[in-house]
């Protein structure tokens, strides 16, 4: 065993070595080589190029960014049961294009991954794919009904290794489930990923609450139905002295909860997408189904408050809730469209639009919020890890000087929803390697 | 004017001009033929995704009097209700030679979205999307208040309209704040707390919770139809209290100003929001707003149509 936990089993002898050279590790203003050999990072500094293989393959990466390869903590990958809208395939194209080494596949899927079977083949799907590290999230309840714990443990124990749990799309409502729950999975350090949605405050809720959503006639879903859940899952968590992690949190009320709790020394951690850093409810204007997503687009206020969160830490993470729909379920009236959005590739071009740019965070706080912590919610090992000899090499090189415009047909997705058309994104992801091998060169997969 | 999706879109000129062409094209109702060759050739598609006797039959009305060709979608025994989506169904109304469809929708923008989706050409006329608007009801409301307390002409400057009833759910209620405010009006929105829209304060209205102090010195008041699905879902405790804080009876009918008439969009659910006495009663304009249905949908069909490209 390599102790890569995720390593296919593949021979890697006679692969080059890959040295990069002028590479802004973390975003520092010093640029330096790094080589890569055994899948591991071998070298940084001088000895990159002076030791190197004379085979080894050389790469200008002109002061380029290097972080640790990108790790999303939510991603919906639609197979099995949706192959229509993407694929284990697909979506791992779409991550590597976005600088992933690592998706988490969200169990709302037909069937469901809520058992040691499914969440196997889920895993291996993507270790046949080889694009990126899959790491299926279980479902909380069998079915997603929201009735009986799934076999957690069974999932925890299996090759999958699965450590999040969430029936994401739906809330885990009932307060005593939910308790059980969070207690439960720390016999094997699993986690609760909550999608906090009161559902009896949401009933066919369309869009945010608030004086647009009167105007427009679309039913409100109101910021205090995430809020309640949350106010009430952090007391849980810390009553049975539990892990939680809130899913894409949208609200002032929101970050203020979690705030609350953090100060408190609740164990809680947060996620927000990166349409929820950019965009708001205003879009809801057009009527058109692409900008519908749930948790709904908010206000100005909440994006405000959300990249405020996001800076202060008080959100651990960005997660991109990367939900492919068909074309036809959004090519429609809003009220039939599919709730969700693209987001794997668009990821950190949003963030260094948000976030970078406006000088809210480093690169090497982006590292931290988009690598680093979400490996260590999700309990991956060979992720998010620094960047030093001996570590796996995972990385992904970001160049924050190219500008793009995104249009629907340059996603890999098997869906075209993206929300970012016609926006242009500040920074774009020039390269990606998983173990060091390149899964993304120039911008294009390899 | 291409399409009309939204009483908010129309100007108070433009208002005023539809409601001076309604008034015109009436004329033709009290002739012994009904019907002018205005339109001839051209197709008008009623497509109904909502069963809407009343406003379809309006819609058809106007289309024929103006010597259009009809064609009709409604909802139950058409493709409609074996699942084709809209898109298919207005590209098929289109396929036929449509050139305006008047859409009933339940989802709110639904006529906005074919509008402005690029799936077809045609004009499209909200006839009431879910939630959110019903510009030609508003457009009639407005021609009825005008015709009786404005002599039928120009806007309805200080004129004081109350709407009262279940305004969480009323494009009604959405459409004549709308049109109302720009032709003039001071309007009150009076309803009981969950029934208001959360937001309603950036709206240009007042609200109020108390019927009785609305009604002083009220010009009109609209009583809208309580759905019977909200009966049940704990917006109010019951129909009886419902009836006593919101409904109109003979008793707070007599209070208001004697000139002051009522309106009611249809269907009446009678002694619910509006007691018999008061629907049948010397006040009541509502078989007037019926009538004038038909004018004010000729005159947005006439407006629609001669604004397209050969028109005659």
């Amino acid at each position: 065993m390599s102790g890569l936990a995720n390593e296919p089993a593949v021979d890697r002898a006679g692969e080059r070595e890959i040295v990069l050279r002028d590479i802004r590790l973390m975003g520092d203003r010093q640029a330096v080589d790094i080589r890569f050999a055994d899948g591991r990072i071998a070298a940084i500094g001088a000895t990159a190029v002076a030791e190197a293989d004379p085979q080894a393959q050389i790469l200008d990466v002109a002061g380029r960014i290097g972080l640790p390869g990108l790790v999303d903590l939510h991603t919906h990958l639609r197979e099995p049961g949706r192959e229509d809208a993407e694929t284990i395939e697909t979506g791992c194209q779409a991550a590597a294009l976005g600088g992933y080494t690592a998706v988490h596949a969200m169990a709302n899927t037909q069937p469901v991954a809520d058992t040691a079977g499914v969440v196997e083949q889920v895993w291996r799907r993507g270790r046949e794919v080889g694009l990126c590290d899959v790491i299926p999230v279980g479902a909380v309840t069998i079915g997603l009904s929201g009735e009986r714990l799934a076999e957690l443990a069974a999932m925890a124990e299996s090759a999958a290794r699965v450590r999040v749990f969430s029936d994401d799309g739906i809330c885990v409502s009932d307060p005593l489930l939910m308790r059980r729950a969070l207690e439960y999975v720390k016999a094997f350090d699993g986690v609760i990923a909550q999608h906090a949605q009161e559902p009896r405050l949401t009933v066919e809720a369309q869009m945010n609450e608030g004086a647009l959503s009167g105007e427009l006639g679309l039913t409100g879903w109101p910021a205090v139905a995430e809020e309640a859940i949350i106010a009430r899952d952090v007391l849980l968590a810390e009553h049975v002295r539990s892990r939680l992690h809130v899913c894409h949190l949208s609200t002032r009320g929101s970050v203020e909860v979690v705030r609350w709790a953090k100060a408190r020394g609740i164990d809680v951690t947060a996620e927000v997408t990166p349409h929820h850093l950019m965009l708001t409810e205003e879009l809801a204007r057009s009527y058109d189904p692409l900008y519908k997503v749930n948790p709904p687009l908010r206000t100005v206020d909440d994006v405000h408050a959300v990249r405020e969160g996001l800076a202060d830490g008080t959100i651990d993470i960005v997660a991109t809730d990367h939900a492919p729909h068909a074309h036809e379920d959004k090519d429609c009236e809003w009220g039939a469209g599919a709730f969700g959005m693209l987001g794997l590739q668009t990821a950190i071009g949003v963030v260094a639009a948000t976030m970078v740019e406006p000088g809210h965070l480093t690169w090497a706080d982006v590292a931290q919020r988009m690598s680093v912590v979400p490996a260590r919610i999700g309990r991956v090992e060979g992720q998010g890890r620094p960047l030093a000899v001996g570590e796996p090499a995972n990385m992904v090189i970001i160049d924050p000087d190219a500008p793009w415009l995104v249009s629907a047909d340059q996603m890999a997705s098997r869906s075209q929803n993206t929300p970012f058309v016609e926006h242009t994104l500040p920074a774009s992801v020039w390269a990606t390697f998983l173990r060091g091998r390149p899964t993304v060169l120039s911008g294009a997969l390899v | 004017m291409k399409h009309l999706l939204s009483a908010s879109d129309l100007t108070r000129d433009d208002a005023v001009s539809l409601l001076d062409t309604a008034a015109e094209l009436a004329s033709v109702t009290d002739r012994a033929v009904k019907k002018l060759p205005t339109l001839r050739g051209r197709t008008v598609a009623n497509l109904f995704f909502e069963d809407s006797t009343r406003t379809r039959l309006s819609f058809e009305a106007a289309a024929k009097r103006l010597s259009a060709d009809v064609i009709t979608f409604t909802a139950k025994g058409s493709s409609v209700s074996k699942g084709e989506t809209l898109k298919d169904t207005a590209l098929t109304l289109e396929a036929m030679g449509a050139q305006v469809i008047v859409l009933r929708h339940h989802a709110s923008g639904a006529a906005q979205r074919l509008a402005q989706s690029g799936w077809i050409e045609a004009s499209v006329i909200n006839a009431g999307d879910g939630t959110h608007e019903h510009p030609t009801q508003a457009l009639l409301d407005a021609y009825t208040l005008r015709q009786h307390l404005r002599e039928g002409a120009g806007d309805l400057e200080g004129l004081s309209v109350v709407i009262v009833g279940d305004i969480l759910h009323s494009r009604v209620a959405r459409s004549n704040v709308a049109l109302l405010t720009t032709l003039g009006a001071r309007v009150t929105l009076v309803a009981p707390p969950t029934l208001v829209p959360v937001g309603v304060q950036t709206w240009p209205c007042e609200v109020s919770f108390d019927l009785d102090e609305a009604l002083v010195g009220a010009d009109a008041v609209m009583m809208l139809r309580v759905q019977t699905e909200r009966m049940t879902a704990a917006y109010f405790p019951s129909v009886h209290e419902y009836s006593r804080r919101y409904g109109l009876d003979s008793a707070r009918a007599a209070r208001m100003p004697d000139h002051a008439v009522v309106l009611h969009p249809g269907p009446m659910n009678r002694g619910m929001e509006i007691t018999a006495e008061v629907a049948d009663g010397p006040r009541a304009l509502i078989v007037d707003q019926v009538a004038n249905g038909v004018s004010v949908r000729m005159a947005v069909l006439y407006h629609v149509l001669s604004s397209q490209e050969g028109a005659p």
